[in-house]
């Protein structure tokens, strides 16, 4: 397909073909499920593709955007998937976890007997549109993208098999995190994890979302979505950690609504994929609610990340905070393009955001948008935006104490993202994010030895 | 009214709310069309070339579409075929106050500007309608090589100068309004800095409308040439009608290598005038450009001045103050686009939003590849006065290359109610602690003002908080 400016009159007939393959699949769902899936991929069809004179996509390379050529079948062999269940440990402690590959559910460890009577539920898509379509029908994909993606959510609706629906009820709190694991393991293929979670009044959750590809060099589609809606007094930990391979056009769409004194903390590490879109929107929809928005990104090569935020204070008395770091190697692209949005009557906020970018070479490139919209004047707001360098003086004060160079840039890389780091409250998941940011710095630093 | 005391620059909004009944000589009627451009170089007797320009403007104005994808949609609410063009009384500007006629000369004195020359301008051109009714420059300033004459005048006489950089700092194509400006410009002030000379006062146009239904469109070129330092300022005004009226100006700046130019605007349009204005300027090695952008008026002002660091070394400044009261939006900000090493940038920019009136800053500052050694710092705050106020702060800042440094910071805040309890208790009413808490907001920029204007600033804010409050 071509990606011309023009929309998009009718889909590519290679994926027509494959949602009439994926919706034969679908045998067990409820007429309800299916339908809305029709509806999407008509949706999908009748959306334009961004341009480049699109606002949300400013900056954007909208080039390699083509979602054609992806297979929306794809399927690796059961070994493969048994070995990626082994690999998909991530945390020792954990409440359950569910690992798909591929779209294909292969492990799933239930919630204890004792969260079950309580009435946790910790389910695969499949599993959840069967037994709670009340839940689904009234939660799934229920906010509409504000930042762009509003094509590739019709996609990700038409498509989408994998994702786990994780609610906890009123009043129950659950120390260890759930954890849900998708890999992509077919070269060419496409995978779309989906993660729902609600919270009851006063309850309280961790979820990681953990995303990778079998193969490295393998070329593949990413196409995620999550929704996270905190009940009344809630507290929701949502991380996502996207390793997804080099060769990798990903998205990845969050949506966070906080009802009144709830409190979402959602952290992002974005390590993989040639071209990476984020979008995340949060909701302070009662007073008093709070999110918390943290990412860091490391890109190199001729990568390019960007990231979209929104937040909308719809209730007075709320605070939200954003904090987005990016280091750049190489020819890397970042865009940061954030947007505060304080409605009319949301007085007394808190909203602050904050981007800030290390570029580790002269050739990379930095985009910032921090952006704000206030309507209530009663408010506190800031953003602010840097970019800048290693400073010479820190080097050399590392290099006269006998300290390589590589060692010391490894250093300041370090120290830039333990802002972000230290906030994980989960040590074993702190290290694990540790683990990759070293790991792609050593990469890094090894092509250029 | 006339024999007022007029002695500061006036631009509180009722001095300027007056027309007059003027019978014009020259009127290119209503619409526009090939016809229009015609008419208008016919009148001026403009040589074959800038017909051309014209009309290779007027083809890219009808091409381009509206901006409204990121600007506000009160742009489509313009009906381009209602607006008059051109309106003239005499195509040459009068040397000598007396030659004016009387009642362009009343709008003018109601205006203070010939009691502002007396003062200590060096130059003042004014500007009514499309043409420009009296310009005059002092002869000191006269004979140290010094030109300064209206836009055609300035294309015919001194090509050799103008031409050269003429449409090349604002492309035609730039962007719908510099378009539209590029075809149908009339008036405006085209000034030649000779190498070396300071010119020690300022140089001040004027711009006022007086017909309704009519779009005013200057054009400005200043050049600076070799270590010249150049001051100058505007202030504008117009009646407020029942229709809305169109200002869209193009100005053009280029400091030569160590060059000053610093460009002063206070524009206090009536609240119907959408303002849609183009500035930008080129810095050359060690040259200096510093925009003061002051933005009382209008009802939609869509300007963000720009400055093109071209040469190592150079600087560029933006300093803006908007204020936007009830049925106002001052969407301004700044653009600084570095393409030499080591050339640094500011842009503060603060604005106050009264009532449901909307401040927006929208800025971008762009440093490419292969360049070291920029720095640039933007600080922009926003204050609300009101409950329904609303500010919009949009930046864009692209970064490469090594040893660059951008910083962007912005801020919201409201007046404290503690200051203002802490200033009545001591016997000042809630407005007039109004008025000075947001003349304290603003204050740190002002005072890098011309005294004229920082004064003359204060007296607006006061004014403009009046009833702001209760």
């Amino acid at each position: 397909m071509s990606t011309s400016a023009s929309p998009m009159s009718t889909n590519g007939t290679g994926l027509a073909a494959a949602f009439e393959k994926h919706q034969a699949a679908q045998t067990g769902a409820p007429a309800w499920w299916q339908e809305l899936k029709k509806k999407a991929f008509a949706t999908y069809g009748e959306l334009p593709m961004p341009t480049r004179k699109t606002e949300t996509w400013r900056f954007a390379s909208i080039s390699g955007l083509s979602l054609e050529g992806y297979d929306f079948g794809a399927s690796a062999t059961g070994t493969v998937h048994t070995e990626l269940a082994d690999r998909a440990r991530l945390v020792a402690q954990r409440a359950g976890r569910i690992v798909f590959a591929d779209n294909k559910l292969v492990t799933h460890e239930r919630v204890s007997d004792e969260l079950a009577a309580q009435g946790v539920i910790f389910a695969p898509l499949a599993e959840a549109i069967v037994k709670h379509g009340d839940i689904l029908q009234e939660y799934f994909m229920a906010q509409d993208p504000q930042l762009g993606s509003e094509k590739f959510a019709a996609l990700h609706t038409a498509f989408v098999s994998s994702g786990v629906l994780l609610y906890v009820p009123k009043n129950v709190e659950v120390t260890l995190p759930f954890v849900a694991r998708y890999w992509s393991a077919t070269q060419g293929g496409a995978v779309l994890p989906h993660t729902l979670v609600i919270t009851g009044e006063n309850a309280k959750v961790t979820m990681v979302d953990a995303f990778d590809s079998a193969d490295r060099s393998s070329r593949g589609l990413a196409l995620g979505f999550n929704h996270i809606f905190a009940g009344r007094g809630s507290r929701i930990d949502y991380y996502v950690l996207q390793n997804w391979s080099d060769q990798t056009l990903g998205f990845q769409i969050n949506s966070l609504t906080a009802e009144r004194d709830a409190t979402i903390n959602a952290l992002a590490v974005n390590i993989g994929c040639a071209h990476y879109r984020c979008e995340t929107q949060s909701i302070m929809k009662g007073e008093g609610s709070h999110a918390e928005m943290l990412s860091l990104s490391i890109a190199d090569r001729d990568q390019e990340i960007d990231q979209r935020t929104l937040q909308i204070h719809q209730a007075g008395h709320a605070t939200s905070n954003l904090l987005f770091k990016n280091a750049l190697a190489d020819e890397a692209r970042t865009i940061f393009s954030g947007l505060i949005r304080v409605a009319p009557d949301a007085q007394k906020t808190d909203a602050y955001q904050t981007n800030r970018n290390l570029l580790l070479s002269g050739e990379a490139e930095a985009h910032s948008l921090p952006g704000l919209e206030i309507e209530a004047n009663d408010v506190k707001c800031s953003h602010g935006a840097t970019t800048s360098q290693i400073d010479e003086a820190e080097l050399f004060y590392m290099l006269a104490r006998g300290i390589n160079k590589a060692v010391a840039r490894e250093l300041f890389v370090f120290g830039f993202f333990e802002e972000v780091v230290s906030k994980i409250e989960n040590e074993e998941l702190a290290s694990r994010v540790r683990e990759l940011i070293l790991q792609k710095f050593r990469e890094e630093e090894a092509r250029h030895a | 009214m006339p024999g007022e005391d007029t002695t500061a620059l006036e631009i509180d909004r009722e001095k300027g709310n007056f027309s007059y009944d003027i019978k014009y000589a020259y009127d290119a009627g209503t619409g526009l069309n090939e016809g229009v451009i015609d008419y208008i170089c016919d009148v001026k007797g403009e040589d074959d070339w800038i017909r051309a320009f014209r009309k290779k403007a007027l083809k890219v104005f009808e091409e381009k579409p509206m901006p409204t994808h990121w600007a506000t949609k009160d742009l489509e609410t313009i009906n381009f075929d209602k607006i008059r063009y051109y309106l003239a009384q005499d195509k040459k500007p009068k040397r000598t106050w007396d030659e004016v006629p009387d009642d362009i000369k009343q709008t003018f004195e109601r205006l203070g500007i010939p009691e502002q020359e007396r003062k200590f301008l060096a130059g003042v051109e004014a500007q009514f309608d499309s043409e420009a009714a009296y310009s005059n420059i002092k002869e000191a300033v006269g004979k140290q090589g010094v030109i300064f004459i209206g836009s055609t005048e300035g294309l015919m006489k001194h090509p050799e100068i103008f031409r050269k950089y003429f449409g090349k700092v604002i492309p035609t194509a730039d962007n719908k309004f510099s378009a539209l400006n590029s075809a149908v410009f009339s008036g405006g002030s085209f000034i030649y800095v000779p190498p070396g000379v300071k010119v020690s006062h300022p140089l001040q146009a004027y711009f006022r409308i007086n017909a309704e239904n009519f779009g005013q469109f200057e054009r400005t070129l200043i050049i600076a040439d070799e270590g010249s330092e150049v001051t100058y300022m505007e202030g504008c005004t117009a009646p407020k009608f029942n229709t809305s009226t169109l200002h869209s100006a193009v100005v053009e700046l280029v400091a030569l290598k160590g060059a000053k130019i610093e460009y002063i605007t206070v524009q206090n349009w009536a609240a119907n005038v959408f303002n849609l204005v183009t500035k930008r300027a080129w810095a050359e090695e060690g040259a200096t450009v510093k925009w003061i952008d002051c933005n009382i008026g209008s009802r939609l002002t869509m300007k963000y001045p720009g400055v093109v660091l071209k040469g190592r070394g150079a600087r560029g400044e933006v300093l803006s103050i908007a204020l936007a009261n009830d049925g106002q939006h001052q969407d301004t900000g700044a653009k600084m686009i570095h393409l030499a090493p080591d050339t640094t940038s500011n842009i503060i920019s603060k604005s106050i939003s009264v009532g449901e009136g909307r401040a927006t800053y929208r800025g971008q500052v762009h440093i490419p590849k292969h360049l070291t050694g920029c720095k640039n710092n933007t600080e922009c705050d926003a204050l609300l006065i009101n409950t329904n106020s609303r500010t919009d702060t949009y930046p864009a800042i692209s970064v490469r290359g090594n040893k660059n440094f951008v910083q962007h910071e912005a801020s919201v805040s409201k007046v404290s109610a503690e200051q203002i309890f802490y200033m009545m208790q001591r016997g000042l009413t809630e407005g007039e602690a109004m008025s000075l808490s947001v003349n304290g907001f603003v204050n740190d920029l002002t005072r890098q003002f011309p005294m004229e204007y920082s004064v003359e600033l204060k007296r607006l804010i006061d004014l403009e908080m009046e009833g702001s409050v209760g």
